[in-house]
């Protein structure tokens, strides 16, 4: 009896070890590691499109874009990953500081336009999203503000939200201060304050938050609502691009690749799968975004990326999002 | 009768070489986030202090700070009553509410938090149901305060629950006898005897609340760990976020010396000859009306609400169509990865304890301490620490299972080791030195004295470990083998895309996987022997 009841947690025990080292990881060959910041009902449908037209197999793992980021900078040259895919320009410009990330061939970065990738050509976007204002059915069109600028009106007072951990918004808020300078972005940011801007966690939450009439205008990416109104077509909440200042500023998703790879020509071959016709329709297909690539049509319900009054800004200067938490922290936006 | 520990009176207790031994190991695997911290703060000294010394830090520690203290002593203020009455009391089917009062502890806070919000939030389910417009806002303080307590008050009440259960009844007995009424009972002979219990679970509580990121950030409060996470997704602040990380770990270190000092006031097993017999459940009679409906409130609004937006999403859910096999894989994968850092954990925190009650002395208090570092910093450290040494030291490690349970059972070492600690100060150290007198050698007696005393307490630290590890996301996210999904990124997954809906199905069957161990534990708490 007293055996028998050693034995039980014993043999657990084992069983446990087992299984532990059955997980191991195991170094294939003919296998990409893919580490994405998006996520995997998005991309796994253009990772399949790769894997069948070039034969091998891509093991990803998912996690936020900015997660990942620090994990690959830990990681260093040891780096088990071969690419890098993020939500925004901001982590892939985090990995390229640290000089871990290899340089695109030309072939590549031609295929994008300039303001969509690294300066220096070690990531390049892959999709775009602009940012604009969320408005709930309790808005009419005539009244919604030309410029984000404006929200800071007594008007919308506690009517207005924003996600301001988002890696969009802080872009937005990095391309204001390199644009309309300094002065303008604090102002701004203490003006969006003492006007009660609603904090949500992130884009999602601010949208539902419009549907659900608990604001009535929201800074967020368009893709969102769009998603949403796939889902539904008459979901309570519309899109306004506007059109004066910053407007609705075009930021990117985009994909490197890690100079640590083992397999940088397949590596290179699945950046080039992300930009053919076939992936870039399907990502403007199913999450309603911006392809990049010349002659790949914009989802029709968008207004044309080229109609979009967005500034022409370097995305890679985007990368001073030090500077801009500052301003957000010390005006109380963070 | 309760007397005042003399560790002298034992002469100089020195731990057996094996066991000191087994515990440096164990304390240095604790460290190895703090240890990161070191390493990611010296990279850039001056910066590091930079981030620290602001006005802000101080504002966010002390509103981070106010929160875990108002979260403790409501999550006490809950737990005392409940743990007495599913223990001591004839409570009608006193098992099942034990359960399902524990249960809270597994809904992962970001979810819980996002329930809260949908039933209560202005513009949430109940302002449907009662017609208005608008609810006054939860958001901020209120809201942080209420899902917090709601999700960690079973934090105290487990390691209570068994600290009541392995109470000497003689002593309340002897006060009645003496003509002290049950009210005074409670207060002067009960309620000090289970003090370390109590601080133990609080400490946890503090901890939790220090470290929470999910609730915070979605009930809108502007707490420190926020600003670690702010600071990590900004890609930039490795170093601001270590030198922040090492703030929560300071004070995480004076919490525990307060803590400390509440354990050590005394020692809390008979002296006197005798054996512990188990307790006469307590005759609630009209009383267990206002009682049940004590733990129905409890329940109502820590599970029932939650669990019930949940079935209520999950049905939605299910019309449209189960991925069946992912669901089993991926609870198998919760369920493995959750077990094995329960008994990993389990192992190395009779280590820690036996060393910081049986033998403190510097050294051990030490390893004790350290040990709670895993568990006040944020998860992301714990990860980036792991991704850190095992991609320098141990490679062919890297993304493995073995290190994610490593992992796990760093990051929750202290849930093992505090239920342990408290069990242990209420098993007599003469038993032990009798069966050593008798000629046994210390392993022996471990084996055959100290484990079946401390048994509840080992499994009651084992099961905080599981259902902890069985929510995990940041570490699970970056360290698991890729492809390892478990119900927690499952959840993860569907939530970042605003299926909330979705995330339904997996929350439920985490509920499911936790409650028969719970049940189990439920049963040890109320059979004293």
């Amino acid at each position: 009896m007293l055996i028998r009841r050693r034995l039980v947690p014993l043999a657990a025990l084992a069983a446990l070890l087992g299984g532990l080292s059955a997980c191991g990881s195991s170094e294939d060959e003919d296998t990409l590691t893919l580490y994405s910041g998006r996520i995997a009902p998005i991309l796994s449908p253009a990772v399949k499109q790769y894997e069948d037209a070039s034969g091998f197999d891509v093991k990803t793992r998912y996690g936020d874009s900015p997660s990942l980021a620090a994990t690959i900078t830990e990681e260093g040259d040891n780096s088990p990953a071969d690419l890098f895919f993020a939500q925004d320009a901001g982590s892939l410009d985090a990995v390229e500081k640290k000089g871990l990330l290899l340089k695109l061939p030309a072939d590549i970065l031609a295929k994008v336009d300039k303001r969509f990738q690294s300066a220096a050509g070690m990531w390049i976007g892959t999709t775009g999203r602009s940012r604009v204002i969320a408005y709930g059915e309790q808005v009419k069109r005539s009244e919604l503000p030309d410029s984000p600028l404006k929200l800071t009106d007594e008007k919308w007072k506690g009517k207005v939200g924003w996600a301001p951990r988002n890696a969009s918004l802080q872009g937005y808020i990095t391309a204001l201060r390199l644009i309309e300078g300094e002065d303008v972005a604090r102002k701004w940011l203490e003006g969006m304050v003492a006007n009660d801007v609603q904090v949500y966690d992130s884009n999602i939450p601010v949208r539902d938050a419009v549907a659900k009439k608990e604001i009535d205008l929201g800074l967020i990416n368009h893709y969102y609502v769009a998603e949403a109104q796939a889902e539904d077509p008459n979901y309570p909440v519309k899109v306004h691009f506007p059109p004066k200042d910053l407007g609705s500023l075009v930021n990117t998703a985009g994909v490197g690749v890690l100079a640590s790879s083992s397999h940088k020509q397949q590596a290179l071959r699945f950046v080039r799968q992300m930009l053919s016709d076939e992936t870039q329709k399907y990502f403007a297909d199913s999450s309603k975004e911006y392809p990049l690539v010349a002659g790949v049509a914009a989802p029709k319900e968008l207004t044309p990326l080229a109609d979009i009054p967005s500034p022409n800004i370097d995305l890679a200067k985007l990368g001073d999002l030090q500077g801009t938490l500052k301003l957000m922290r010390e005006t109380g936006a963070l | 009768m309760l007397g005042r520990r003399l560790p002298s009176a034992f002469g100089a207790r020195r731990p057996p070489l094996a066991l000191l031994g087994l515990g440096l190991v164990v304390g240095l695997a604790a460290a190895l986030p703090a240890l990161y911290l070191v390493f990611a703060v010296l990279d850039d000294a001056s910066a590091a202090l930079d981030a620290v010394l602001t006005e802000r830090t101080v504002g966010l520690i002390t509103r981070s700070l106010g929160l875990a203290v108002a979260v403790t002593a409501a999550a006490i203020a809950i737990a005392v009553p409940l743990a007495w009455l599913t223990v001591r009391s004839d409570l009608p089917g006193r098992r099942i509410w034990a359960t399902l009062l524990t249960l809270p502890l597994v809904i992962p806070s970001y979810i819980g938090a996002y329930l809260f919000v949908s039933a209560l939030g202005p513009r949430g389910a109940l302002a449907d149901l009662l017609g208005v417009d608008k609810l006054p806002s939860i958001y901020g303080f209120t809201g942080a305060f209420a899902v917090l307590t709601l999700f960690t008050y079973p934090l105290v009440l487990i390691p209570l629950r068994g600290a009541l259960a392995r109470m000497d009844p003689s002593l309340e007995e002897a006060a009645r006898v003496m003509g002290r009424g049950p009210r005074e009972v409670f207060r002067s002979v009960v309620l000090p005897q289970l003090a370390p219990a109590i601080g133990a679970g609080g400490v946890l509580v503090a901890l939790y609340v220090l470290s929470d990121f999910g609730a915070v950030s979605i009930m809108r409060f502007n707490s420190f760990t926020r600003d670690i996470y702010i600071a990590y997704e900004s890609g930039f602040g490795r170093t601001e976020a270590a030198a922040l990380g090492m703030v929560l770990v300071v004070v995480m270190l004076v919490l525990f010396a307060l803590y400390a000092r509440v354990r050590s006031a005394r020692a809390l097993h008979r002296v006197t000859p005798g054996t512990q017999r188990p307790a006469q459940p307590v005759r609630l009679g009209r009383w267990r009306w206002p009682a049940l409906a004590f733990c129905a409130t409890v329940a109502a609004i820590a599970l029932v609400l939650p669990v019930g937006v949940l079935l209520y999403w999950a049905t939605k859910q299910i019309s449209s169509g189960l991925e069946l096999g992912a669901l089993a894989t991926n609870s198998w994968h919760s369920l493995l990865a959750a077990a094995a850092a329960a008994i990993a954990a389990g192992l190395g925190a009779v280590v820690v304890a036996l060393l910081s009650v049986r033998y403190p002395s510097f050294v051990t208090r030490i390893v004790e301490r350290v040990g709670y570092a895993g568990y006040a910093l944020p998860g992301i450290v714990v990860a980036l620490a792991l991704v850190f040494f095992t991609t320098r030291v141990a490679l062919p490690l890297y993304q493995t299972l073995a290190v994610l349970v490593f992992a796990l059972a760093i990051h929750y070492l202290p849930l093992a080791v505090s239920p342990i600690s408290s069990s242990l100060l209420q098993v007599p150290p003469r038993l032990e030195e009798a069966a050593r007198g008798l000629g046994r050698g210390p392993l022996a007696v471990l084996r055959t004295i100290t484990t079946p005393l401390v048994a509840s307490g080992v499994l009651g630290g084992a099961a905080l470990v599981f259902l902890h590890a069985l929510k995990e996301l940041p570490a699970t996210l970056l360290l698991a083998p890729i492809g390892f999904d478990t119900l927690a990124t499952d959840v993860w997954q569907q939530t970042s895309f605003g299926f909330y809906e979705a995330s339904a199905i997996p929350a439920l069957l985490l509920l499911l996987i936790a409650a028969p161990p719970l049940y189990l534990l439920s049963s040890k708490g109320s059979v004293a022997s």
